[in-house]
C-alpha cells in the first residue's frame, strides 16, 4: 500500500481505537519493506476527548496476509509483546492490533528511537560504552523472557515441543526436516553436524519461553544500552539455553570473534549476567550444544532464504548472495565439533 | 577465445561503476543492495579464477574417500560428478561410518579444505581470522 492510501485508513483506524476527536497522521514513511513485510513510522497526532493534544511516536508493521507456514499470527505476537511489556522486557509498547481496514494484519507499537546495525555497535567511538555493557545488558534481558509465565498471559499457543519430547531433539528433527527438504546441493559438513547434535542431545533441562531470534542485530540500541527487543516471531516453548546458545553464532561477531557473544562478551559474562538475574541455572556443555545448533539452523536457514531467489519467489541479490553464505556455518561447525 | 577485455577485466569495470557511482549516490535498501552486488562480482571473480583447479582436487580427495572413479571430460559434467560422489559421502556420513576414528579424520580433512575453498571464493576474510591463507591477506 503506499502512503496516500495508507495514511487516511491509519487515522479512520486510530480515531476508532483511541475514541478521540480527530487524529492525525504525520510524517509517514516506509521504513523497511519487502515482500514479506513492511513497516512504516509516523506520528499520531491526537485531539483527544478532553481537548488535549498529544503526539505519540508509531510504528505500523504489517504482515502478509495469511502469513505462510509456521508464521506467528499477529494477534498472539501482540499478547506475547503485551506479556514481555508486562514482565519489563525492553520492548516496544504495543499499543494495536490493527483490523483488515489497513489492507494486511498489522502491530502497532511505540516507536524506539536508536540504533539497530550491530557494525556500528563494534565499531563506532560513541558506542565505546555500550560494548562495554552489552552482553550484560543481553544475559539479564534473557533471564526476563524465560520467566514470563506462558500460562498467565494466554501463550498457549506459542509453537512448544509434545509433553513428553525433548525440547532440544525436537528442534533438531525439525530442521533436518526443513534441510533435507530444501538443500540444492548435498552438504556433508550439515550431515555430521545432526550426527553430533544427536549424539550431544542435552539431557532433560527446563522448559521456558524462548525468544527464538535473540541477537545483537534484533536490538534496538543506544549510548546507555539495549533500548528495545525486536523480531520475536520466532518465539516459541522450549529450552532456554536455546537463546544462550544462539546469540554465540559466529555470524552474529561481524569480524569480532576474541569476544564470541555478539563481538561484545564473553560468554561467562552472558552467563553470570544471565544467572544473577534470576535465569536458569546454565551448564556450559548445554550452551555448547545450543552454539553448534545455532551455527546449523542459521546455515540451513540461508539456504532457506537463497530458495526463495533459486525458486523465483524473489529478485532480491540480497537473498541471492546469502546462498554462498552457507560455507561460513560449516567452517564454523567443523571447528566446533572437533573441539571434543 | 574471446577478445579483450577479459570476463576479469569486464567484471572490474561494472563492480567499479557499482562502488563508486551507485553505492555513493543510492540511499537505503538500494544502498545496500548496490554494495552486495558489487560484492558478488568479486566472489564470482574469484571462482572464475580458480574453478577448475579446485574442481579437479576436489574430485580427487572424493576419489581417496569413496574410491576412484571415472574422471568427466567437460566441466559441467565434472560438477555433476562431484555432486553425487558427495551425496555418496553424506548417505556414509548418515550411517555413521565417519562418526569416529580415522575414517572420520579423513572425512573432515577433507571437508575443511572443500569449505575453505568455497570460502576463498564467497569470503575470505571469514577464513583470514581463523587462519592466514597462504599469499592471501585477510581484507
Amino acid at each position: 500500500m503506499e502512503a496516500g492510501e495508507l495514511a487516511p485508513r491509519l487515522e479512520a483506524f486510530l480515531q476508532r481505537a483511541q475514541e478521540a476527536r480527530r487524529v492525525q497522521v504525520d510524517g509517514l514513511a516506509l521504513l523497511a519493506g519487502g515482500a514479506s513485510r513492511q513497516t512504516w513510522a509516523f506520528d499520531a497526532v491526537i485531539a483527544q476527548a478532553d481537548g488535549e493534544t498529544v503526539r505519540v511516536p508509531l510504528v505500523l508493521r504489517s504482515s502478509p496476509r495469511g502469513g505462510g507456514p509456521g508464521a506467528m499470527p499477529p494477534d498472539l505476537e501482540f499478547r506475547l509483546l503485551s506479556a514481555a511489556y508486562a514482565e519489563g522486557v525492553p520492548v516496544p509498547q504495543p499499543y494495536f492490533l490493527a483490523d483488515e481496514s489497513l489492507g494486511a494484519p498489522a502491530l502497532i507499537v511505540g516507536r524506539v528511537e536508536g540504533e539497530t546495525i550491530p557494525r556500528r555497535l563494534l565499531r563506532d567511538e560513541e558506542y565505546a560504552g555500550t560494548r562495554r555493557v552489552m552482553a550484560g545488558q543481553l544475559g539479564a534481558i534473557l533471564a526476563r523472557i524465560h520467566r514470563i509465565p506462558v500460562d498467565k498471559y494466554g501463550l498457549e499457543a506459542l509453537p512448544a515441543p509434545p509433553a513428553d519430547a525433548s525440547p532440544a531433539e525436537t528442534e533438531v528433527n525439525r530442521f533436518e526436516q526443513v534441510y533435507r527438504a530444501i538443500a540444492p546441493e548435498p552438504h556433508p559438513a550439515f550431515e555430521l553436524a545432526f550426527r553430533w547434535l544427536r549424539q550431544h542431545l542435552p539431557p532433560g533441562g527446563e522448559r521456558a519461553l524462548v525468544h527464538g531470534d535473540f541477537r545483537v542485530g534484533n536490538v534496538i540500541f543506544g549510548p546507555e544500552g539495549v533500548r528495545a527487543v525486536l523480531d520475536w516471531e520466532l518465539a516459541h516453548v522450549g529450552d532456554p539455553v536455546e537463546d544462550l546458545g544462539w546469540i554465540c553464532v559466529r555470524s552474529w561477531r561481524f569480524g569480532n570473534d576474541r569476544l564470541p557473544v555478539g563481538g561484545v562478551g564473553t560468554r561467562e559474562e552472558l552467563v553470570r549476567s544471565y544467572e544473577q538475574a534470576g535465569g536458569f541455572p546454565v551448564d556450559a556443555e548445554r550452551v555448547r550444544f545450543w552454539e553448534v545448533f545455532g551455527n546449523l539452523r542459521w546455515g540451513i536457514i540461508c539456504i532457506m532464504q537463497a530458495r526463495t531467489y533459486l525458486d523465483g519467489r524473489s529478485t532480491s541479490v540480497e537473498l541471492a548472495a546469502i546462498g554462498r553464505r552457507t560455507a561460513e556455518t560449516e567452517w564454523e561447525l567443523l571447528n566446533l565439533m572437533e573441539q571434543d | 577465445m574471446q577478445d579483450r577485455p577479459t570476463y576479469s577485466e569486464l567484471l572490474k569495470a561494472v563492480e567499479r561503476f557499482l562502488d563508486e557511482e551507485v553505492v555513493p549516490n543510492a540511499e537505503g535498501t538500494r544502498k545496500f543492495h548496490a554494495r552486495v552486488a558489487a560484492n558478488v562480482l568479486r566472489i564470482v571473480t574469484r571462482e572464475l579464477e580458480g574453478e577448475d583447479e579446485q574442481l579437479s582436487a576436489e574430485c580427487e580427495r572424493l576419489d581417496d574417500l569413496l574410491g576412484a572413479s571415472e574422471r568427466p571430460a567437460s566441466r559441467t559434467a565434472l560438477r555433476e560428478a562431484i555432486r553425487m560422489r558427495t551425496e555418496e559421502l553424506c548417505r556414509r556420513i548418515r550411517e555413521g561410518e565417519a562418526d569416529a576414528g580415522p575414517y572420520r579424520e579423513r572425512v573432515v580433512d577433507h571437508l575443511r579444505t572443500t569449505v575453505r575453498e568455497k570460502l576463498r571464493v564467497s569470503d575470505p576474510a571469514w577464513l583470514g581470522r581463523d587462519e592466514a591463507p597462504e599469499g592471501e591477506a585477510a581484507p
